[in-house]
Order: structure tokens, then sequence, then C-alpha cells
């Protein structure tokens, strides 16, 4: 990574580093916050992987590696925006304030979704790549209409990228100067496909051939990522337009629980990303400028174990849902083809009698 | 009652407009949509009227389209899509059968996908490849979706208002071909539902039933036939998902033969659906095997051949025939 073309407010031992055009105003407890939401985010998802492989969870999604990407951006979100997540954006929905048990019932396969979208400013996820990037785009062109000074946030990754929705966001985005900041993970592989198959120049530059401006931001500095997204976030609610952030990251683990990672890239690389890894150098700096305590840290281990052992207990007590409830919001009104579903499955004895 | 002559371009665009007035939430988006008033003028002055935050000419690309409406709707928009051409929809395919019809369902009710996506479909206007296309049915086979289609300007006035004001996501399919063709509006009352199939003509030997821009070439194939002593039934089905088959099945319990006259290939398709359906609720009433009268399984010839690909009042009349003669 170049120096030159990243923002970077934090090193990887954990010192700070000035910059021309950002600055840290956060305070040591509001860092603190910040190191709290990333190693609750850790075990949250350590819990989570641990579920899949004992048979509890259908799929996951791991976040090592990205929690400072994700917690950066989701504390920088107001409460009236609104957050177009993919799949693995269980950090930005912990910021939203989705319940975790709610982040696992899409992983469960006891819904689609999990959340009330309205309810968190936090959308449900998607998980064909890119489509909810358009979607953000046309939310934030209503919050025009609307004269509201608000902001809608698109989150991707350096995958989803190389979709023809995402490259229709930018010229949307452009052409209304909608007030949306789209959000690229970039944590360098897409499943086996590494990023530099996808990309050829830089993928924050690509913004400036649509016309706004894009950002390079150091994805496991949670301060730099904070910042930079609050300031495409203000400038967005202004009416300044639209901003590409490219946080630059890596994905720890495997794409999914059904990924192999070994087989396409080398130990070396990810022993490289190790040593910039995104808890250890906030810690760092929490000890080293704010005097904070291992206490304090054990305090936050503590609290996230007992998150991950509530989490683990509202998991193993989603039951199956009744299958009636799959023709639940089919449609908005009536349907006759639902009424026959519905029928046809309590006459076979199954609708509402299963648990 | 206030009546108008008028064609079915201008009864959507005086349609489009009624929406509009009625509720502000009512946008339109799509490409050539303002100045130019679309490619067939359907949008014709609108811009003018509403500015261009409620008429938004787009950039052209049809899943930005759809994607971004999506995104409106779940801002509490009604965003009416004008998609250029039926052959030029499939660009958005993936935004309409997987954020279109299923966010409502993944957001468990929370998000209402109330959009409209206007097809100007069917052929018999000379176009070149990719302007006269029957997509319906893709879009009929997907949950969450719903498939109008307007025969007559009374209709096309009021079926789009209907599907601006219903809450799921519809596929507004017009017939381009008869987009110039005029005929009485009644802008007082609304004909009926606008899942309801509409019985235009009583007959008693063969019930055809169509959508569309075939509706009329069933009526004129009626009038032929009646020169020969043969009475038909025809049907406007209107929604081609739900299919209306209550009114289906009267007609064909009454008639005993079946004909589905559309423009696209037949298999797996919307008359294969019909002639499915009615078999099962009307099987003892049937003299016969339900068929459909459509186009072949090719791609939509060049069209200095499209009416022979397209059902004409002879081949709906040879399908009348084969029903009426089966096992004779």
């Amino acid at each position: 990574m170049n120096q030159d073309d990243v923002v970077q407010l934090l090193s990887p031992e954990g010192e700070r580093i000035a910059n021309p055009e950002f600055t840290c105003l956060l305070n040591g407890e509001e860092i603190f916050g910040l190191y709290r939401d990333m190693a609750i985010i850790r075990r949250i998802c350590a819990e989570s992987t641990s579920l899949q492989r004992q048979g509890q969870l259908a799929l996951w999604a791991p976040i090592r590696g990205q929690e400072a990407a994700q917690i950066g951006a989701g504390r920088a979100l107001a409460p009236n925006d609104f957050s177009f997540p993919s799949y693995r954006e269980h950090g930005i929905a912990w910021c939203r304030g989705v319940p975790p048990e709610n982040m696992l019932r899409l992983f469960r396969a006891v819904s689609n979704g999990g959340w009330d979208p309205n309810k968190y400013h936090h959308s449900v996820p998607a998980i064909v790549l890119g489509n909810q990037v358009l979607n953000a785009v046309g939310y934030a062109m209503g919050i025009q209409r609307d004269g509201a000074e608000e902001a809608a946030v698109a989150f991707f990754g350096d995958g989803a990228s190389s979709q023809g929705d995402v490259l229709e966001s930018f010229v949307w985005a452009a052409s209304f100067n909608a007030p949306v900041v789209f959000f690229c993970q970039n944590n360098q592989w897409g499943i086996s496909t590494p990023s530099s198959v996808q990309m050829k120049v830089p993928l924050y530059k690509r913004a400036a051939g649509f016309g706004f401006p894009g950002i390079r931001v150091d994805g496991n500095d949670v301060l730099a990522v904070y910042e930079v997204t609050k300031r495409a976030l203000e400038n967005a609610r202004a009416g300044g337009g639209p901003t590409l952030i490219e946080a630059f990251t890596y994905r720890m683990g495997a794409h999914t629980t059904s990924d192999d990672p070994t087989r396409y890239r080398v130990d070396a690389e990810v022993e490289i990303w190790n040593h910039r890894d995104p808890i250890a150098r906030i810690k760092a700096l929490l000890v080293r400028a704010y005097g904070v305590k291992n206490a304090q840290f054990e305090d936050v281990n503590t609290e996230a174990d007992e998150i991950a052992m509530k989490l683990r207990h509202d998991v193993l007590a989603m039951d199956r849902p009744d299958p009636m409830t799959m023709f639940d919001h089919a449609y908005a009104e009536e349907h006759p083809l639902i009424e026959e579903g519905r029928r046809e499955l309590i006459e076979l004895g199954i609708g509402g009698l299963k648990k | 009652m206030t009546t108008t002559t008028m064609t079915m371009a201008k009864a959507l665009n005086e349609g489009l407009r009624r929406a509009m007035e009625k509720n502000k939430k009512v946008l339109l988006m799509g490409e050539d949509i303002g100045k130019l008033g679309g490619v067939f003028r359907i949008t014709d002055g609108l811009q003018k009227d509403f500015g261009e935050d409620r008429v938004i000419d787009a950039p052209l690309g049809e899943s930005g389209i759809v994607g971004t409406a999506v995104g409106l709707a779940i801002r509490g928009y009604r965003t009416v899509c004008e998609i250029q051409f039926d052959g030029f929809v499939y660009p958005a395919f993936d935004q309409i059968v997987s954020q279109v019809a299923k966010l409502h369902k993944r957001s468990d009710g929370a998000y209402t996908m109330g959009l409209v996506i206007r097809l100007p479909f069917q052929g018999g206007i000379g176009a070149i490849e990719h302007h006269s296309e029957s997509p319906e049915a893709y879009f009929a086979q997907t949950a969450g979706l719903r498939v109008v289609s307007c025969s007559t300007p009374n209709d096309a006035y009021w079926m789009i208002q209907q599907s601006i004001e219903h809450d799921d996501p519809i596929i507004f399919c017009e017939p381009k071909s008869r987009y110039w063709e005029k005929g009485e509006v009644n802008t007082d009352t609304p004909p009926r539902g606008l899942f309801e199939a509409s019985v235009l003509r009583e007959g008693t030997d063969v019930t055809v039933i169509a959508y569309g821009g075939t509706v009329k070439t069933c009526l004129r194939a009626a009038d032929t036939a009646a020169l020969e002593g043969t009475s038909i039934e025809v049907i406007d089905a209107r929604s081609v998902a739900p299919l209306d088959f209550e009114t289906m099945k009267v007609s064909v319990e009454k008639t005993g033969r079946l004909v589905v006259v559309q423009e696209a290939p037949h298999s797996a398709s919307i008359g294969s659906e019909i002639i499915s359906e009615l078999t099962q609720r009307c099987f003892y009433s049937m003299q016969a095997p339900g068929i459909v009268v459509g186009g072949y399984h090719v791609p939509y010839p060049p069209t200095r051949i499209e009416e022979d690909y397209r059902p004409t009042v002879d081949r709906i009349l040879d399908g009348v025939d084969r029903v009426i003669g089966f096992g004779k």
C-alpha cells in the first residue's frame, strides 16, 4: 500500500499519523467505544463460525479483518441515514442496532431477511452482487425529493465492483448528484478471485471517471475510516453529491464457511495482514495514549462473551418456522395463487400444525 | 358520464397525468420520456407540467431505472418506469426478479414495492429486432410480480391508474401496435377491477381468450366466424398474472371449447397456463382439448414476415375450426 494515496491516521503499531486533510477529534472514551464495537463484533463472528461448524447455521460469512472498516463506517452514520448492506455487513448491522440474533436468522435459514429495515434504517441483506447499490442510489434520489438532510450508504465489495449495477449506480448518482456514499470494502478476494483480476487501476480512482470524488482509506484503521466516512456523509447531506470510499482491507478468513482459502492464497500474504490487525492497533493506541488498563479490555471481553452466549442461546431457540409463513408477504395484497397454496398446505395437514 | 374519444397512447398519457395529480409521490422515470415524451410519446407534456424531479429522464440503463425505482419505493415513492421496448427489459431482469419481486417478502412486509414497469410489447409495427417481443411469461412465472395488459383506450386509462395505486409491483404490458387506435374513454368510472377478465363478446360455440394487441384480432375473427355461423365468445384476460379463471371457467363451461391467442411462443406460456388450469376446472364440460394460437418457437422473425408469425384472423379461425372439428 502506497502511503501517498491512502488516508491513514493510525499506524499498524498504533501510532497516530498526522494527515493534512483529516483530523480525528474523537476523545479517549469514544475511541474506546470503537474498540468495544470491534471486539464484540469479532466475538459474534467467532461464535457464529462455531455455530455453523456445529451444524446450527446453514452458512456464515466471516468478517475477521474487516472490523475497522465496518465499525468506522457504521459509527459515522447518523440515525436517519439509510444503509444498504450486502451479506457480510455484520459490523454495520451492529452499529445500526440490529440485534445479533436477527443477523443470524438468514444464516440459520429461518428467514430471507432477519430484521425490520425501517426500524434500524438498515436494509435487509442483498445477496445478488451489486443490486443494493442501485437501490441505495434510488433511496438517495428520494431523500433529494423530500428535501431532507440525510444520506444513503451502499456497502459492497471488490467482487461486486465488477457488476454492471455498481457502475450504473455511479452514473445515476453522478447524473442526479444523489446524496449517496459508496462504501467498498476491498478485502482483496472475491472468493478465490483476487482484486487484481477485478481492477487494473485502484478502485477509488474509478470515481474520477464518473465525475465525483474517490478516496482510499486504510480499512484497518478505524479512526481513518470513521473520519473519511463522516466527511463523505456530511458532504452528501449538504448537497455535495456522491463519494466513493475504498476501504483497503483484508478478508482474514474464508469467504464463507463453505470456502477453503488455502487452495488459492498463500500463508505469507495472510501473515502480512495479520500484522495490520485492526483491533491490535487501536488497542495499542488506547494503552499508549489514553492509559487504558488491562482490566478495561478484560471487561469488554467479558461483555463480548456474554453477548456471544446470549446469541448462541437465541440461535438454538430458533425453531423451524411454521410452513404457512412462506405465504406471508409474498404479495402485499390478496392473490389467488397464495390462497390456493395456503389451502393445499392446510389440506395436507402441514400448515400451522408442526413446529 | 363523461366520455371522450382518444387513442390508447393519449389514454395512457391522461391516466398517468391523473395519477400524478392525485398523488405527489408518483414519479415517472425512463429514457427520453421528458422533452421528447418517450419514443411513443406516452409521456408527452408531462415533464413540462410536473417538472424534472417527477418526470425523470434517465441515463440509458434499464437496470438503473428499475434498481433506483426500488430505492425510491423504499423511500415511499411510486415510480412508473418506462422500458423503451420489450426487448430492452432484460438488463433490468435481475433487479425485477431479485429485488422488485422479493423485497416485500424479504423485509417481512416492511417494504412496499409499489412500482409499475411499463413495457411496450408485441409486434406488428414493422420494427427491427428486439422491438416486437412478448416477454410476459418470464414475469408471470415470478412470485411477487403481477402482469397486466390493456387492449383498449378505456382500459389503458384506468388500468395504468389502478396499477399505480396497487401495492404490489406490476409489469404493465402495452400493445404498441394499438397505441394509435382510438376508442371511447369514460373518465368517471373504472370498468372493473385490475385483475378481472372481461367478456367482450358473447358466444356459444368456442371461447377465445386473448390479451393485449391480439384481443382486437380475435374480435375480428369472431365477426368473420359469425358470418359462417360460428358463435365465438371473446374474453380479454386483462390480467395475465394472476389470471381470472372464474370468468374464464364460466365461459368454457358454456362453450366447451377453448382457444387462447397470444403473440408469444406457446411453449411454457400464458396460453399453456390458461389451458392447463381450465382443463382441470372444466374437464367434464370440455368437448375438445384447448389449443394455443400463438407465435412459433423461434426468435421473433424479421418483420417483413412477421404477419406469418403473429396470430392473424385466418390462423385464429383455423384454430377455432380445429377445436370444433376435434374427434370428427
